[in-house]
């Protein structure tokens, strides 16, 4: 389809040299290559701090306050920079047990997070105990598939955001795992989950065809993916039943991955999966460069992993 | 003639619009990950808001209680693992000071859940916070009275769940393809009718992991006791914990 209408646009401005002097070129010279840097966390699980050097697994891994210089380094670099979490900010050390998830927060607000997306331990202080964290997170928190319309986070979820790097666009949408048997209904209350497959199709298209971006993010915390149970919706399913999803950012399943895995969605194009395994000890880095489309080689986009 | 130049006038349209709009395409995309390293700097700023959270912690979390000779993960085990062990073992122990001082009776089993034990236990000191990394969950025990047809559910859910979900007091062994071939409770075998009294805790009570044969139940016994105090007090009291891999939840392959 796209590639349609660049012949048709092609064809007009051959026309146009013709009839009135006017050139394709003129255009064409002022587009340069742009980068758009994607940073990623998941499943941080309130590690504040680094992992002490007596630890019998990630002895001195992790810790945010090295991973805001990491990110400050990153954006130096490349200032057209997202930086994304695929949700369980919250549980997993006495910080939160403590603060209830107030320096997470701050912390991620401080470091620029541009969004987030909810997981299902982001409700272990119930969902007023998120609601009254809110004053510190200074980012967007997006889901598209938990409704939050009876309950107190009305209004404070967008289902998606799209953000402009350069004159680029970027739409990212948030989808989440069912709560019903994960998490007690007291902590979730009238939290509504609705088809993840169902709402991704449809926010893709949204972002695609009405939005009209140029890239498009899921930010998923349905998890890679379950062997135990392979009909299970998890981002491997979710890619291969949908399209123009660029990147699926994972969480939930704490899975380490060697590299991100390229996958194939329902129209045979290539969607790029990553999960950063969890507590905030590694960060993601997807980089997308823009071309025009004439100057792309034959082959289509190459891709790095 | 008018229409010669509307159609040139659309022409100019669309090539304005095709300049601005110039489709640009992704024609590269490199995809990493970057290890958060103790090579990385500490950024000043933020170690300076997180320090009075962290010294208030301090105070409480570094005291040191027990000692593990070994590392306990719960990877390490097919249907039982040693940490799961431990703190089914626990949740036994601790719980059933109290359900007997409250009730003169005995809890039976004990099922807890795999995904509930959420760090490993490092060799070395155990501290006050080992507890709250294992258990950070504010979950309390909860002894339920469930007739012997319950138990056949449980016994059900855990050879279908094929995961080492912590069990005490049960013996179960599965075949090879996961049906079950020996279900025994207090090592004898389940009388359907009997009453027994297991303790869990209340998120898997009221139905987490997909734990529906807890309801209804003929009585439910609320102790009041979180999880991770269980777990501080015990290890208060065992000087070195030694929890091991046993035949509690086997497969016969």
């Amino acid at each position: 389809m796209k590639r349609r209408t660049f012949i048709q646009q092609s064809t007009a401005a051959t026309a146009l040299v013709t009839l009135g002097g006017f050139g394709f070129q003129s255009c064409n010279a002022s587009v340069k290559t742009k980068k758009i840097t994607i940073l990623h966390t998941n499943d941080v699980h309130s590690h504040i701090d680094a992992f002490g050097p007596e630890d019998g697994r990630n002895a001195n891994q992790g810790g945010v306050a090295r991973r805001a210089t990491l990110v400050e380094a990153i954006r130096n670099e490349n200032p057209n920079t997202l930086l994304l979490d695929a949700g369980d900010i919250f549980q997993g050390t006495p910080y939160f047990n403590y603060y209830g998830g107030e320096l997470e927060f701050k912390l991620m607000s401080k470091m620029k997070y541009d969004a987030a997306t909810i997981g299902n331990h982001d409700f272990d202080n119930g969902i007023d105990g998120l609601y009254a964290q809110l004053p510190h997170a200074s980012f967007q928190f997006l889901s598209a598939n938990y409704n939050f319309k009876n309950t107190v986070m009305d209004t404070h979820v967008k289902p998606y955001h799209v953000f402009k790097k350069e004159g680029i666009k970027i739409g990212v949408f948030g989808v989440g795992i069912k709560l019903d048997g994960l998490v007690d209904k007291k902590m979730y209350k009238e939290t509504d989950y609705l088809d993840p497959i169902e709402v991704a199709t449809d926010m893709s298209r949204i972002l695609k065809e009405e939005e009209q971006c140029d890239l498009i993010i899921c930010l998923s915390h349905l998890g890679y993916y379950y062997s135990k149970n392979p009909n299970k919706v998890c981002d491997l399913s979710l890619a291969k039943a949908t399209k123009n999803i660029d990147l699926i950012i994972g969480g939930h399943t704490h899975t380490f991955l060697p590299k991100p895995t390229v996958a194939q969605n329902s129209e045979g194009k290539n969607v790029l999966v990553n999960q950063v395994g969890c507590y905030g000890i590694n960060l993601g880095k997807i980089d997308f460069y823009f071309d025009a489309e004439n100057n792309k080689t034959a082959d289509g986009t190459s891709i790095i992993v | 003639m008018k229409k010669h130049q509307l159609l040139i006038s659309i022409f100019i349209l669309i090539n304005i619009y095709s300049c601005k709009q110039e489709s640009l395409g992704v024609s590269k995309i490199e995809g990493k990950q970057i290890a958060i390293k103790d090579s990385l700097e500490i950024d000043k700023d933020f170690d300076a808001i997180i320090s009075p959270y962290r010294a208030r912690l301090e105070e409480d979390m570094n005291s040191v209680i027990s000692y593990a000779p070994e590392t306990y993960t719960k990877n390490n085990g097919d249907l039982n693992t040693a940490i799961g062990n431990l703190m089914a073992d626990i949740v036994f122990e601790q719980g059933n000071i109290v359900f007997n001082k409250r009730t003169t009776k005995n809890i039976d089993a004990v099922l807890l859940n795999h995904g509930g034990i959420r760090s490993i236990i490092s060799k070395g000191d155990i501290t006050t916070e080992t507890a709250f990394k294992v258990m950070p969950f504010e979950n309390s025990i909860v002894v339920v009275a469930l007739k012997g047809q319950q138990i056949d559910s449980m016994m059900q859910y855990l050879s279908e769940a094929k995961r080492a979900h912590p069990i005490q007091g049960i013996q179960l062994t599965l075949d090879k393809n996961y049906k079950i071939s020996k279900a025994l409770i207090n090592g004898k075998p389940i009388i359907k009718n009997k009453t027994y009294y297991v303790a869990t805790n209340d998120y898997l009570y009221n139905g987490g992991d997909k734990m529906r044969f807890f309801k209804p139940s003929d009585s439910v016994y609320y102790l009041d006791y979180k999880i991770r105090n269980a777990m501080i007090d015990y290890f208060k009291k065992v000087d070195t914990i030694n929890p091991k891999i046993d035949n509690r939840f086997t497969q016969t392959k």
